[in-house]
C-alpha cells in the first residue's frame, strides 16, 4: 500500500478506472492510486481477526509467499483474506507424503516460504538443517501456552522452537456399514484384517504409506504401531502379503471409491472419515481399540525461504484464533489451540470423530522420527507392493 | 563461414541442450548408484557396488514392466494399424483433416485428468454395471492389469497412429495398381506391397510407444490401485518415499541398460522383417 498517497479527483478516478478496465494497469495499481486498496484495508481493520498485527506493519513483504501443505487442508477465504491484508499472494503446493517434502527440501531448491510437517519429521528437518529456528517475536499470535502440550511437544527440539502447530488428528479405519449384513461395526485392528481377507475380500483400502500401512499390520498383533524389530517386522509383512490379493487397492486416495461403492473399508485419516460420514452416515470411523496413530502437523519455515517476512506473516496470520477457527470448519481437523477451540461450536468438539474419547486416544502413538526414515519398512512396503 | 561452422551452428542448440539435460543427469545418476543411502534418506558418497547387488529385489517390477510394456505396445499397434490405413488409404481426403484433428484432441488434456475418467469408467458403476444389467456379474476391471492395458492403449495410441498414418500416406498408389495389374489379390497385395512399406512406421510407432512405456509410472499407480507395480512406480518410491537415492540411482541405470538391450534386439528384428530397407529410422 505505499502508494496510497493523497486524494484523487473525480475525473482522475474515472481515467484510472478506464485504464483499468482496458487491462493497461493492473488491479493492484488500480487499487493503488485511487485509494480503494486504502479503503479496502480500512475495512478490513473493522473485522478484528484481518486487523494487521505487527508484522503485517513492518512494511511491504513482497508480492508472494509459497506454501507446501496437504490436500483440502485450508479455508481459501483465509488466503484471500491474507492477500488483503498484506498484499502477498498465497501460492499453494500440495503434497501426498511427508517423505515426498523431504525429498524435495533434501534435493534443495523447493522454493517453499512456509510447509506442514508432521509431528514425526521435525527432528529429521533439524539433524538435517533444513528448517530456520522460529523467532516467536514475529509471531506476536502464537502462544506457547494456549495448546495442548502432547500436540505442541515435538515442534521443539532440544529446547528450541522449530515448529508451531497447526491441526491434529488420528488414523484409524472407515468402514462402510451397510455391507456388514447386521454383523456389528468392527472396533479392533485384528477385525479390520480379519473382514478384509473374509466378507470384504476385494473391498479394502490401505495407505500407500509404509507409516500407516505396516504401522496398522503391527497392530494386529499387538505390536508398537513405530516397531522396527526384526521378527515383529516380519510378522506385519506376512499379513500383508496375505492380505494383498484381497485388497481393492493401496492407495491413499480413498474417498472416491469409499463414496462410490467400489470400496468398503479403508485405512483412514480423521478429516476424511469425517467428510465421508456427513455425507454418508452408514460410513463409520473407528479407532482400533489395539491403538494406532495420533499425529499433530505443525508450520514451518525452510532454510533459504525466498520471502522470510511473508513466511512469518502467513504463519502469524494463520496462527490468529478467528482464522484458524474459520480453517477448522472448512477442513475438519481439530485444533490443538484452546483459544481457537473457544471460538468454535460446541457440537463441533463434541464430535466423537474429530475429538475421540479418552480411553481410545490414550492408546494411541505418535509416529516415531526412527519409523519414517527406517530403510527396513521402506523395503518392506515395497515388497508388499511389488508382490 | 566455413561449411564446418555452419554445420556446428547447426547443432549447437541440440548438442548443448542433450549435454546439459540428459548427459549430465545420467553421469550424475552413474555416479549415485555406487554410493550409499543417508541415515536421513538422500545420497551418501561410497563406492560400493550393495545397490546393484540388491537388484533382485525389485525383479517384480521388472517382470512386471518387461510383460505389461510389450504387452501393450502390441495391443497399440493392432488397434492402431486398420484405423492409419483407413486414415491413409481409404477415407476420402474431404474428411481426413478432420479424423486427424480427432485422434490428437485427447492430448489437448492432461493423461491424469483423462486416466481419472477411466477410473470411473472401470469402476464399479461404469461398465461393471452395465454387463451386470446384461447377466454378467461380479466383473473386476479397476484395479487389475487389464485395467492398465486398457490405459496404456488409450493413453498411447496417437503415438502408434501418426507414424503409421504417414508411412501409409506416402505410400505410392501405383505400386498397388501395378501389383493388382499383375494378378495379385487384395490380400496378397497388402502382405507383400503395404506391409513391408510400412514397416518403418510401425517400427518407429512401436519403438515410440515401448520406450515411454518402459518408464511408464502414472498409469499403473492410478488404473492399478498401486497393486500394478511398474520399475517407474518402483523409482518414484525410491526417490519419493523411501528416498534412497543411490539404490533408485541402481534401479534408473539398469532400467536404461534393460532398454537399450530390448530396444537392440527389436532393431535387428524390425530391420530383418522390413526385408531389404536398410533405412528403418527413429523419424
Amino acid at each position: 500500500m505505499t502508494k496510497d498517497n493523497g486524494t484523487i479527483s473525480k475525473q482522475k478516478f474515472m481515467e484510472e478506472l478506464r485504464r483499468y478496465q482496458k487491462g493497461s494497469v493492473t488491479r493492484r495499481h488500480f487499487l493503488g492510486v485511487t485509494g480503494l486498496g486504502m479503503a479496502t484495508a480500512v475495512l478490513g481493520t473493522a473485522i478484528p481477526g484481518l486487523r494487521p498485527r505487527p508484522a503485517f506493519a513492518a512494511g511491504d513483504i513482497g508480492d508472494r509467499v509459497i506454501l507446501a501443505t496437504w490436500p483440502n487442508y485450508h479455508d481459501e477465504m483465509n488466503f484471500e483474506a491474507f492477500t488483503e491484508a498484506t498484499g502477498a499472494h498465497v501460492q499453494v503446493n500440495v503434497f501426498g507424503s511427508n517423505e515426498e517434502m523431504l525429498a524435495k527440501l533434501q534435493a534443495g531448491g523447493s522454493g517453499w516460504d512456509v510447509f506442514v510437517p508432521t509431528n514425526y519429521t521435525i527432528t529429521t528437518y533439524v539433524g538435517e538443517d533444513l528448517i530456520i529456528p522460529l523467532d516467536t517475536s514475529k509471531l506476536p499470535n502464537y502462544d506457547a501456552g494456549s495448546f495442548e502440550q502432547r500436540f505442541s511437544d515435538a515442534g521443539s527440539v532440544d529446547g528450541q522452537l522449530y515448529a508451531v502447530p497447526k491441526n491434529w488428528g488420528t488414523t484409524g479405519f472407515a468402514v462402510n456399514t451397510s455391507k456388514l449384513d447386521g454383523a456389528p461395526t468392527p472396533t479392533t485392528w485384528k477385525e479390520f484384517w480379519d473382514l478384509t481377507m473374509e466378507g470384504y475380500s476385494g473391498r479394502t483400502m490401505v495407505h500407500d504409506y509404509q507409516l500407516t500401512t505396516i504401522g496398522n499390520a503391527l497392530k494386529y498383533f499387538g505390536y508398537s504401531f513405530n516397531s522396527v524389530d526384526e521378527k515383529e517386522l516380519a510378522d506385519a509383512e506376512k499379513l500383508l502379503l496375505d492380505a494383498k490379493p484381497h485388497l481393492f487397492a493401496i492407495s491413499s486416495d480413498y474417498q472416491p471409491p469409499m463414496r462410490n461403492g467400489d470400496a468398503w473399508m479403508t485405512m483412514c485419516w480423521t478429516g476424511d472419515g469425517k467428510q465421508m460420514n456427513v455425507d454418508m452416515p452408514e460410513i463409520a470411523y473407528v479407532l482400533g481399540a489395539e491403538g494406532g496413530e495420533l499425529w499433530s502437523d505443525y508450520y514451518a519455515i525452510p532454510k533459504g525461504a525466498p520471502h522470510m517476512d511473508a513466511a512469518y506473516a502467513l504463519i502469524d496470520f494463520l496462527l490468529n484464533p478467528e482464522v484458524n477457527a474459520k480453517e477448522v470448519l472448512a477442513h475438519g481437523y481439530p485444533s490443538a489451540d484452546a483459544r481457537t477451540n473457544a471460538l468454535l461450536p460446541k457440537e463441533l468438539l463434541e464430535d466423537p470423530i474429530l475429538y475421540p474419547a479418552a480411553d481410545l486416544l490414550n492408546a494411541l502413538e505418535f509416529g516415531a522420527a526412527a519409523t519414517l526414515t527406517d530403510p527396513n519398512r521402506a523395503e518392506l512396503l515395497a515388497r508388499f507392493k511389488s508382490a | 563461414m566455413t561449411e564446418r561452422g555452419r554445420k556446428a551452428l547447426l547443432l549447437a542448440p541440440a548438442g548443448i541442450w542433450l549435454l546439459v539435460m540428459l548427459a549430465l543427469p545420467l553421469l550424475v545418476v552413474f555416479v549415485f548408484s555406487f554410493g550409499e543411502r543417508g541415515a536421513a534418506g538422500g545420497y551418501v558418497p561410497a563406492f560400493t557396488l550393495e545397490q546393484y547387488a540388491n537388484l533382485p529385489a525389485r525383479w517384480t517390477a521388472f517382470k512386471n514392466t518387461l510383460i505389461l510394456a510389450p504387452l501393450g505396445t502390441i495391443a497399440a499397434l493392432v488397434i492402431a494399424y486398420p484405423l492409419a490405413y483407413f486414415l491413409a488409404v481409404r477415407c476420402s481426403p474431404k474428411w481426413r483433416t478432420s479424423l486427424l484433428i480427432l485422434v490428437i484432441v485427447p492430448f489437448w488434456t492432461s493423461i491424469l485428468i483423462r486416466s481419472y475418467a477411466w477410473i470411473f469408467i472401470l469402476g464399479g458403476r461404469g461398465l461393471p454395471a452395465l454387463l451386470e444389467s446384461i447377466g454378467i456379474d461380479d466383473i473386476r476391471l479397476i484395479n487389475t492389469p487389464f485395467a492398465v492395458l486398457v490405459g496404456i492403449v488409450y493413453g498411447y495410441l496417437p503415438l502408434m497412429v501418426f507414424p503409421i498414418f504417414v508411412s501409409l500416406d506416402k505410400l505410392d498408389k501405383r505400386l498397388l495398381e501395378a501389383s493388382a495389374d499383375l494378378g495379385s489379390t487384395p490380400w496378397r497385395t497388402f502382405r507383400q506391397v503395404t506391409l513391408p512399406l510400412s514397416v518403418p512406421g510401425i517400427a518407429t510407432g512401436c519403438m515410440l510407444v515401448f520406450i515411454l512405456l518402459m518408464g511408464e509410472f502414472l498409469i499403473p499407480a492410478i488404473l492399478g490401485g498401486g497393486k500394478v507395480f511398474f520399475v517407474g512406480n518402483a523409482l518414484v518410491d525410491l526417490f519419493l518415499q523411501s528416498r534412497n537415492w543411490a539404490y533408485g540411482s541402481a534401479v534408473a541405470m539398469t532400467l536404461v541398460v534393460v532398454m537399450l538391450v530390448t530396444v537392440s534386439i527389436y532393431m535387428k528384428f524390425i530391420s530383418r522383417l522390413g526385408g531389404q530397407r536398410q533405412d528403418v529410422s527413429l523419424m
